[in-house]
């Protein structure tokens, strides 16, 4: 009993000296709050629908990022894990009849797999040859999709899997869930020595080599960590719609993906996953909002790109790294982060500048 | 059904070479991946359609005024949203998506998604070895060979063309020796939106006007300029004829060919990129640090 009251009271201690002194800590702690806390508010099948699908985007966009962001690998086929991670579960749902806590995994390997595949002849190329060879393998696989109908169902895609449980509000906790675990383990990655090296790859690789470190094995490790995380986000998307199509494999949603993460932020993980929680939902309510005026034309693509371009020309760092710039300032001395407001340093008493 | 892939592939191959040689030009001069690049190709299609059909003003008076305003949009384009953020390379490369995203959008609202077509600028059709060719394919050919001779001889001979060159070549060094590298690249813009709206003035009879139809070349485009190598005139102008002439192979011989024409080409692609990752005619230079 006594041990219980002490963690609590550790718990507290550190809410209080480490979370609630930063305004982005405390958005952090009221996010997941709120993410967890939504069906008590509303068990609206649609609102919840929105929210899931929300939540699997999410943790593809962060994916991107631990490869992108972090490692400077630009990827811009992003779709091709998500896609055969979504094709993997279905056929393995279909033919082998596996439940979904086997398929997503597996179909998950199978994205590392493709991830290993195209990052061997890809370690070889930097910068924009790898963007752009990167876009190509989705275009192929997609290609092949439609050229053999017998096994992936051409255009139409596999249907009819199994669902990912048996009510709305569990798929909900399921999937924000896992998006709250694996953005977290992704963050923690990104904050290990692992971490540290990924990072040293993308601010100079020749340092990083004549340092001493293997930079191909770490550049592959990024491939498929991202592929890993990427395909979860898949297999839950091909189990949640019941379908694998080739949508999954599209170019435009490579370059969602990309967009999400830039406009929350790149090169930080919480910032892609605001960026999906931000621009989806926005969507969202932008078609309800448009559907109230059915003589206007489709604008709701237009609107999106055009907020997309604005933000960028004014926060060209992104959205979530301009607000946190916003409210928190550097301490010049122990480089430890302060709200805006103190004068001094919470740490070194150091004067803020 | 030689004479048929052997036409197909020459006009390909010449409208993807002038689309890739732009897109090189501006990437080696500025470092921007232009996505929007076969957005602006897109429309100049469009506005030709707008003023041969709907205003019903002659041909080449549409094609002229067309190139201009894609030029004017493009360089408008460049000021307002791309070079203010060149530092920070990611969000550039977005707003150039958003960019090709939005012209999408508004030609998606003005004229929905219909399959559009302009009328050939001559009709009938020449017989060459017992297959006939419409005049129209003959004409965009020779059309896109002068241009594609006229830019080489810009490049290549003019003193701007140097600037260019040099630019791309180093930009460091160029401004150093007093060159304005902020006015070459808006040059450098202007000559590659000006190829793109050509390429787009000279296709627009022969491909259906629709608002996704810069997707596909597009593709083709980025694969033809790692193929030739990042920045290299003359890899643009190889790889789009390899690429080119790839694709009507494909769609003229195999059954399902239409599907595979993007991966057969990337694979072309990938696959000389694994024997030489700098691309055909790449120099492999020091990395920039």
């Amino acid at each position: 009993m006594r041990m219980v009251v002490a963690y609590i009271r550790r718990v507290f201690k550190i809410l209080r000296a480490e979370v609630l002194v930063l305004p982005s800590r405390v958005a952090v702690l009221v996010f997941i709050a709120a993410v967890l806390a939504l069906p008590l508010v509303t068990q609206d099948y649609y609102i919840l629908r929105i929210m899931i699908l929300t939540s699997i985007f999410a943790i593809l966009a962060a994916s991107w990022d631990l490869l992108s962001g972090f490692t400077g690998q630009m990827n811009f086929g992003h779709a091709l894990f998500f896609g055969v991670a979504a094709y993997v579960t279905a056929l393995l749902n279909l033919r082998l009849g596996l439940p979904p806590y086997f398929s997503i995994p597996l179909g998950a390997m199978g994205a590392v797999l493709a991830g290993l595949i195209i990052g061997i002849p890809c370690l070889r190329l930097k910068g924009s040859y790898l963007a752009l060879t990167t876009l190509a393998f989705p275009i192929i696989l997609m290609g092949l999709v439609f050229a053999f109908p017998g096994i992936t169902g051409g255009e139409l895609g596999l249907s009819g899997l199994k669902k990912l449980t048996g009510s709305r509000v569990a798929d909900y906790y399921v999937t924000n869930v896992l998006m709250l675990v694996l953005g977290g383990i992704m963050w923690k990655i990104t904050d290990s020595n692992t971490g540290i090296i990924l990072h040293a790859i993308r601010e100079d690789e020749v340092a990083a080599r004549a340092a001493g470190i293997n930079t191909t094995r770490y550049k592959l490790l990024a491939f498929c960590l991202s592929g890993f995380f990427a395909g979860i986000a898949g297999g839950l998307y091909a189990h949640f719609m019941r379908l694998a199509g080739p949508s999954t494999l599209e170019v435009g949603l490579s370059f969602q993906v990309i967009i999400w993460s830039v406009f929350g932020g790149m090169v930080s993980i919480y910032g892609p996953i605001a960026g999906v929680f931000i621009l989806n939902p926005f969507m969202e309510v932008l078609r309800i909002f448009l559907d109230n005026f059915p003589s206007l034309p489709e604008m709701r693509m237009f609107i999106f790109a055009a907020l997309v371009l604005l933000t960028l020309r004014f926060m060209p760092e992104g959205l979530i790294p301009w607000l946190r710039d916003k409210v928190e300032s550097e301490c010049p001395r122990c480089k430890v982060r302060n709200v805006f407001f103190r004068r001094s340093c919470r740490i070194c008493n150091a004067e803020m500048t | 059904m030689l004479v048929d892939i052997l036409i197909d592939g020459l006009i390909k191959g010449s409208v993807y070479a002038l689309l890739a040689i732009g897109f090189s030009l501006v990437l080696g001069v500025a470092r921007i991946i232009n996505i929007a690049h076969t957005a602006l190709y897109m429309t100049s299609a469009y506005l030709i359609y707008v003023g041969t059909k709907i205003m019903g003003l002659p041909a080449i008076l549409c094609m002229v005024t067309a190139i201009f305003l894609t030029i004017l949009l493009g360089l408008l384009i460049y000021n307002f949203f791309i070079r203010p953020i060149q530092e920070h390379e990611a969000a550039m490369l977005i707003s150039t998506i958003a960019v090709g995203m939005m012209l999408q959008e508004v030609f998606l609202m003005i004229f929905g998604g219909h399959y559009l077509g302009v009328e050939p600028l001559i009709g009938g059709y020449a017989t060459i070895m017992g297959v006939r060719v419409t005049n129209q394919h003959l004409l965009a050919l020779g059309l896109a060979i002068i241009v594609l001779v006229s830019v080489r001889f810009f490049l290549m001979k003019t003193r701007t063309g140097l600037a260019i060159r040099s630019t791309a070549n180093d930009r460091e060094v160029a401004n150093l020796m007093g060159m304005n590298v902020t006015g070459v690249a808006f040059v450098t813009m202007a000559v590659s939106v000006g190829l793109a709206s050509i390429a787009g003035a000279i296709v627009v009879p022969l491909v259906t006007v629709e608002p996704t139809m810069w997707m596909h070349p597009l593709i083709m485009m980025l694969a033809i300029v790692v193929l030739g190598g990042l920045g290299s005139i003359e890899g643009s102008f190889v790889g789009a004829y390899i690429l080119g002439f790839a694709e009507s192979l494909v769609v003229f011989l195999l059954p399902n060919g239409s599907f595979l024409k993007d991966a057969v080409a990337l694979t072309i692609m990938i696959l000389v990129l694994l024997v030489r990752p700098e691309g055909l005619f790449g120099v492999s230079f020091e990395e920039e640090r």
